[in-house]
């Protein structure tokens, strides 16, 4: 059994670095809908997917949280991307593989992946 | 309908998320012997009134106001009735409320659990000021993870959203539970 006193180790190691994550009006922040709506198109890898790659890469100023009903159930699994002083961009229909190039394009690298946002599907 | 238990969990326990829970305590228990699959989801946060029990068994109502239907107690009572199993539903208001269901584990109709550590997995991470109890139990075999635990060793200044502390509660939960169906006879 893998016992919780790796976890001691784990905080040695950690403790210097803390204090790196803040939460300020630089944050883009990336919202993921997990409802029954959201959890029942699949919003839970997506969640894992997205937490895991900004764990990662250390992507400081990203913040992922989950929400509870957008009003768009139709259109999920859905991801928010707010960028600070910037419109939302609104994602639908997404899959773990869609979230994480969302991810590359917009969140790092600041372009809109218009295929995906809801304003294309809807069309 | 979801198509895992796991995710009938989750969905759940968002709810007690919601009701402002300081403790959730969730277990999943597979019982051989008496052909069973028993999920119970408890918590400690506002509860509801009488009234409000009888309506969120009904699938066309919500607290919520972004549309008229909520179906994540109704598809988990669902998904356990068809296997001929139980369920019920306790609440108090001010207090907490108790959910559990029992799934006949050899019904054809019985879904799988699914990704359990998945479920957990994203509750405690993203929801790093509520308490959780996980015990996954499997016939004889049992293991369970505790946040307060957790919390009392890497202190309140560390998140458990940071790279090393998240992937160990992953990997706790994966290969614990692993470790006990592997006892058993495999994964449920």
């Amino acid at each position: 059994m893998k016992s919780l006193d790796e976890l001691k180790a784990i905080r040695e190691k950690v403790q210097g670095t803390i204090g790196m994550r803040y939460e300020g009006p630089e944050q883009t922040r990336v919202v993921i809908g997990m409802a029954t709506c959201g959890i029942a198109a699949g919003a839970r890898p997506i969640l894992a997917a997205v937490a895991q790659m900004v764990q990662e890469e250390h992507l400081a100023n990203v913040n992922v949280s989950q929400t509870g009903c957008i009003g768009l159930c139709q259109y999920e699994p859905i991801l928010e991307v707010m960028e600070p002083g910037k419109d939302k961009v609104t994602y639908v229909n997404m899959t773990p593989e869609k979230a994480l190039e969302v991810m590359r394009m917009h969140v790092k690298g600041g372009q809109i992946v218009r295929k995906y946002t809801v304003g294309t599907t809807q069309k | 309908m979801m198509p895992e238990i796991s995710l009938n969990i989750l969905d759940v326990a968002e709810n007690s998320v919601r009701a402002d829970a300081k403790l959730i305590e969730i277990t999943v228990a597979i019982c051989t012997k008496e052909d069973t699959l028993t999920v119970l989801i408890k918590d400690d946060g506002c509860g509801m009134s009488v009234q409000q029990l009888e309506q969120v068994q009904d699938p066309f109502f919500t607290t919520r106001t972004t549309r008229k239907v909520g179906l994540g107690v109704p598809f988990l009572k669902q998904a356990a009735e068809m296997t001929g199993g139980g369920f019920e539903i306790t609440s108090e208001a001010g207090k907490g409320t108790k959910v559990e269901s029992v799934f006949r584990l050899s019904h054809i109709d019985r879904m799988p659990l699914g990704d359990m550590s998945e479920t957990i997995y994203t509750l405690v991470v993203f929801n790093e000021h509520t308490h959780f109890r996980y015990t996954y139990s499997y016939d004889e075999r049992v293991f369970t993870l505790d946040t307060r635990e957790m919390r009392e060793i890497v202190g309140e200044d560390v998140s458990f959203s940071q790279r090393e502390v998240s992937l160990f509660i992953k990997d706790y939960l994966v290969e614990n539970k692993k470790e006990v169906d592997d006892e058993n006879g495999g994964k449920i």
